[in-house]
């Protein structure tokens, strides 16, 4: 009886749903929790992105009084509301949703950093990026000066990257590179900031606009080049229309 | 754990609740049959979380979990799996309980659920849990099945914690995060005068193929056991 065919599927019936209940038993009771962890962990991307956040620190206090949001579109215009009327939240627009449209039609979160106690004026500018990597999405928030121009500080995280070689973006000493390198070149044109193949690159070749590869993991780098030049180009009209870029 | 087996070893047999038997079951593979050093199962996880000793015990702990878990689950149902799927049905309990350890940490330990994410997904693949639902489980009844998880659960557990302590000890200079050898002397004002140099090729996994190396290598020179 316990080979027949219809025990076997009788069988395999039931113990799909009794574990796909209880997967989605589990799933529905965390999800709330899961969803306050992930709006903490991503409210530490954006902090990091300007200054070290310290398990002692609390995060969302820190983040309340330093940051201030607001949402552009394509063409740089603030936008606080969306066709139904609602307020639109610059937390709230799920970067990873945006991706899968065309550039044009996304919304772009922008994060004021008024300093970590919250001064009067604005410190830089956080900028969301996504993009992919080699085995999945990477994405990262970049700090730009006021003028959108130079990298004050940049974090990256990813999906599924090679531990040890693409995985590396997420690291300070990784991400460290970034700092203080410009997106424009001498003659105002978005050049971006590229990094290169291989590690330990000679000074010569890292100047403003080149930082040091990982070695092992080009494609990640080649992902995440292609994710900052986008992005930066996505956000230009942005300051441009703050009238702080130089203008084209 | 003697709270949910209470009853179950007086049914008929009466055997002594830690009879030899049953702790042999547990104490064989922690050394004379360890699921890595002996059966060289579960290799691939055991090099790559255990660089530091943090992630490495999170993941002992979610391994132990999940094959004591479905030892159980599949020894209750022993006598109820079809034979011809039943190497679907181990798969699925295992994926169903690896998906719960996800959705905990997810939860509960963010940051340990980045750091590992991908490492707790691939419990589903470690050989040592398919090995024992297929080599215990499936012939032998819950407490003994719990016994046995458990067993190579530790087994696993302490040589990926061995590993991780002697990778993270010499690849950052400390323990669980707290910088043990700056405490005891190594940095600039210490008495060795100068910082200790983290030495690169612990962080990588063919630090942990050394460490392991040894382990096996210390471990059958006490045991005496050779492959045949």
């Amino acid at each position: 009886m316990r080979q027949s065919n219809y025990y076997v599927i009788l069988f395999s019936v039931i113990l799909t749903v009794v574990l796909g209940g209880l997967l989605a038993a589990t799933s529905e009771g965390l999800g709330p929790i899961q969803k306050k962890s992930i709006e903490l962990d991503t409210k530490k991307q954006i902090l990091g992105a300007v200054l070290e956040v310290t398990s002692e620190m609390d995060v969302i206090e820190t983040y309340n009084k330093a940051i201030k949001s607001e949402v552009t579109d394509y063409e740089g215009n603030i936008v606080s509301e969306n066709e139904k009327g609602e307020p639109i939240v610059a937390e709230d627009v799920n970067v990873e949703k945006q991706y899968k449209k065309a550039p044009e039609e996304r919304l772009y979160p922008v994060f004021k950093y008024y300093g970590k106690d919250g001064g009067e004026e604005i410190e830089s500018y956080i900028l969301p990026v996504y993009g992919s990597g080699l085995w999945d999405n990477i994405w990262g928030y970049i700090a730009l000066d006021t003028e959108g121009k130079t990298i004050k500080g940049a974090v990256f995280a990813h999906a599924g990257e090679t531990p040890g070689l693409g995985a590396r973006i997420t690291e300070d000493k990784v991400q460290a590179r970034f700092e203080g390198k410009e997106l424009y070149n001498d003659q105002g044109e978005l050049v971006s900031v590229k990094m290169l193949k291989g590690e330990n690159n000679p000074p010569g070749k890292l100047d403003e606009h080149h930082v040091d590869g990982m070695s092992g993991a080009t494609i990640t780098g080649n992902g995440l080049n292609d994710m900052l030049k986008n992005y930066f180009k996505y956000y230009q009209s942005y300051f441009n229309k703050k009238g702080t870029t130089a203008s084209l | 754990m003697s709270t949910e087996t209470v009853d179950k070893p007086v049914k008929k047999e009466s055997e002594a609740f830690f009879s030899k038997r049953r702790k042999k079951i547990v104490t064989d593979p922690l050394n004379d049959d360890n699921p890595i050093t002996i059966q060289v199962l579960g290799i691939c996880s055991a090099l790559a979380v255990t660089t530091q000793m943090k992630p490495t015990m999170v993941m002992s702990i979610a391994v132990i979990f999940v094959i004591v878990f479905s030892n159980l689950i599949i020894s209750l149902l022993r006598k109820l799996i079809p034979n011809r799927v039943r190497i679907i049905v181990q798969l699925a309990v295992i994926a169903t309980l690896v998906t719960l350890v996800n959705e905990v940490l997810q939860a509960f330990a963010y940051d340990m659920y980045k750091e590992l994410s991908v490492f707790v997904g691939l419990i589903i693949t470690n050989c040592i849990i398919m090995g024992r639902l297929e080599a215990f489980a499936l012939a032998n009844k819950p407490y003994d099945s719990i016994l046995d998880g458990l067993g190579s659960g530790l087994g696993y557990a302490w040589i990926i914690l061995a590993v991780a302590f002697f990778r993270e000890l010499f690849g950052s200079g400390a323990i669980f995060g707290f910088e043990v050898l700056k405490a005891i002397g190594f940095s600039a004002d210490g008495w060795v005068g100068m910082d200790y140099q983290a030495n690169g090729i612990m962080v990588t996994p063919v630090g942990a193929f050394f460490i392991l190396g040894l382990i096996i290598w210390v471990q059958r020179n006490k045991t005496g056991y050779v492959e045949n």
